[in-house]
């Protein structure tokens, strides 16, 4: 059956199946039953699921993350829940000398199926410790799975796998996302992770890109698309562990590849992607592959500069013309940045 | 009673030999993992354990031969592990450091200071779920309770009332630091006891004692549903890690070794035996047991087959 849900209430769905199906999944974390309910994501757990399945913690990352982690091998299924990526720094500890490698340690006999969501990225001045990504960070790490859903489909369909995995997941979820609806068509069984997924068809060049960057591909797509140039936008959504087929199979097609990660581009998940596009892909390509990412600063709160920080459409629109030797299009009538002209504060 | 001294001093024993066969063959070069070893402070981990039935839980740390002997009375997987064999639990990957054995409900260790600790809450809570009367027990030494993470999860087990058993095995030291030079307090029963925790405290080096004591911490857990935190003190015979005497490095004296020494707890049960009427014979029974099964445990080892190198990539993910 196909509906139209927002990414909140689609990230809500699968948590209800899943907790409606096994006993076993609990959902906690620093405010995850107050009334924001983690921006709506939470809405209705405690009501039917009760305290004991939903409920807060006090503000102590790193032990609410060794508790997920033994109560994981105990056999339940936690998902631990961040209202910023950034607060769950402070568990890095137990992420990555704890959860990652629990599993390994023990000869393969100890499963570890946790969850642990986090929200990323802008949301309304930010600031610098309220709007990173980190994905490459944990995806540095052996052990981790981690995971980037951009459509309400993908919110619903990959937490569901995510979910029923017996391994840690790092799920990090863009803030704007929430509010942006599209159809959800993915059944009970979810959408499997590690398959990454082509959003739009094109022959002339590919972006690869991660969460909210595929918003921005697709409407630099649309665009460019008019003049004649059709960009493939491909979304890995699961970062690690990466399938990468798919990637190589549009690079090698169209021969140029601009990699947008939504996140600091430096040592970052886009500088993987990089060079294995070129170590797969040489001799097709024709164009150096490019990346798009964040200023290599810490991201500043005033709006002017903000919008400096991120990279966006329009970013990618020129470094394809660049790419394919394209005279600069005039922009002036586009409408750019319509999400963020609708989101308003104060988180 | 001598039942169980026999039953403990086995226990002891186990362990003593076995890490003092470590000792013997350490410069062998073949045991290729840092060894922190718990010579002198047996009592601790086998008086508590003897408390705990063997479906509760328990999570140690580096220095846990003791547990990892007492859970599984396994020598061989034991030292296959030392040794780095594919025979072992988890074939060579963990080492000394990282002993587990979560069928005998040893969840696991860590090297990290403090980090296991929060994995007893989460074993803990689900045996509250299950309401299966189950104790999940965290052992750690006193560097770890200056670790915030031990605070966090003992504020957030006095706060759920989480069946857990936090058990500090103190020695004294953190490496070569005392506590004098990392507290900024006097006792630490003193501040523990303000949160809604049962405490207990000894220096006594008699497993029975400390077994007792657990015990005691156990059924008032049980019955009030508050956690329980036990300070229990013992002496470190050797070197933070490695297999030597460090008496001459200055940190600390051999006076207090030999303060400590007349209480060895393997001597203060062996004592307690032969004057309760046990036979020597008997006795030395069990020690010549021992022998023999840590030396063919070590024998088979030695034998066992290295992990093959397909074995790298296994096992990072289920
Ligand atoms: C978080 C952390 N900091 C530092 C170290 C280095 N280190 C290893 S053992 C140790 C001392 C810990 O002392 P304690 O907890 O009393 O245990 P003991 O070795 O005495 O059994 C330290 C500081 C570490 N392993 N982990
Ligand atoms: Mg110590």
């Amino acid at each position: 059956m196909t509906r139209t849900l927002s990414f909140r209430d689609a990230l809500n769905e699968a948590i209800v199946q899943e907790m409606d199906r096994d006993p076993n999944v609990f959902v906690f974390g620093l405010d995850v039953p107050d009334h924001k309910r983690i921006f709506g994501s939470t809405k209705g757990l405690v009501e039917r699921f009760g305290k004991e399945r939903c409920f807060g913690t006090p503000l102590s990352e790193e032990a609410m993350t060794g508790m997920a982690l033994g109560a994981a091998i105990s056999g339940l299924r936690p998902i631990h829940v961040h209202i910023r990526v950034d607060f769950l720094l402070l568990a890095m500890n137990q992420l990555l000398n704890m959860v990652s490698n629990f599993r390994y340690l023990s000869g393969g006999t100890l499963e570890v199926p946790l969850v642990i969501r986090a929200i990323i990225g802008r949301g309304w001045g930010q600031g610098a410790q309220h709007s990173k990504s980190l994905q490459s960070v944990f995806a540095h790490v052996p052990g981790l799975k981690v995971v980037m859903p951009t459509t309400p489909n993908d919110a619903k369909g990959l937490l569901i796998s995510a979910i029923r995995d017996d391994n840690p997941v790092v799920f990090l979820e863009h803030r704007w996302l929430y509010d942006v609806s599209g159809e959800v068509t993915c059944g009970e069984d979810g959408i499997p992770l590690s398959k990454t997924n082509v959003l739009r068809r094109g022959k002339d060049a590919t972006v690869v890109a991660t969460s909210w960057m595929n918003v921005e591909a697709l409407k630099a797509a649309e665009i460019l698309s008019r003049e004649g140039v059709e960009v493939e936008v491909v979304d890995p959504r699961t970062i690690a562990p990466l399938d990468d087929g798919p990637i190589i199979e549009s690079c090698a097609r169209t021969g140029h590849c601009v990699v947008a990660d939504y996140d600091w581009s430096f040592c970052g998940f886009g500088a993987e992607l990089a060079a294995r596009i070129m170590e797969k892909c040489w001799g097709k390509l024709r164009s150096p592959v490019s990346r798009v990412g964040f200023a290599h600063v810490p991201c500043p709160t005033t709006r002017c500069l903000e919008s400096e920080f991120y990279p966006n459409a329009v970013t990618i629109i020129r470094v394809i013309e660049k790419k394919l030797g394209l005279k600069e299009m005039d922009l002036s009538g586009e409408s750019f940045y319509t999400w963020e002209s609708r989101f308003r504060g104060p988180f | 009673m001598s039942d169980r001294d026999l039953a403990l001093y086995r226990k002891m024993q186990l362990i003593r030999r076995a890490e003092e066969k470590i000792q013997e063959r350490y410069s062998e070069n073949e045991m290729k993992t840092p060894v922190h070893l718990c010579i002198g402070q047996e009592a601790v981990v086998v008086g508590v354990l003897d408390a705990l039935s063997p479906e509760d839980q328990v999570l140690g740390t580096y220095r846990s031969h003791g547990i990892y002997l007492a859970r599984t009375n396994d020598p061989r997987s034991f030292f296959a592990e030392i040794y780095g064999r594919s025979s072992a639990h988890a074939r060579g990957r963990a080492g000394s450091m990282h002993l587990a054995s979560p069928a005998h409900g040893f969840l696991g260790t860590s090297a990290v200071v403090g980090t296991t600790i929060p994995l007893a809450l989460g074993a803990a809570f689900a045996n509250q779920r299950r309401k299966n009367g189950r104790t999940a027990a965290a052992i750690f030494g006193d560097g770890a309770i200056d670790e915030g993470v031990f605070w966090e999860s003992l504020n957030y087990a006095c706060l759920a009332r989480l069946p857990v058993l936090f058990v500090c095995e103190d020695n004294g030291l953190a490496i070569h630091s005392p506590a004098e030079e990392r507290h900024g307090y006097d006792s630490i029963e003193a501040i523990v006891e303000r949160f809604r925790c049962h405490v207990a405290r000894s220096d006594s080096t008699d497993p029975a004692v400390l077994s007792d004591l657990t015990r005691e911490a156990i059924s008032k857990q049980r019955e009030t549903g508050q956690p329980a935190f036990l300070h229990f003190r013992c002496y470190r015979y050797v070197e933070h890690v490695g297999i030597a005497e460090d008496f001459d490095a200055g940190y600390r004296t051999r006076a207090s070794f030999e303060e400590w020494k007349k209480r060895d707890p393997i001597q203060l049960v062996r004592r307690r035996l032969l004057e309760g009427g046990v036979e020597r014979k008997t006795v030395d029974q069990i020690d010549q047991e021992i022998e023999r099964e840590l030396e063919s445990a070590i024998a088979l080892a030695k034998k066992a087959p290295f992990p093959p190198a397909s074995d790298l990539e296994k096992d990072v993910f289920a």
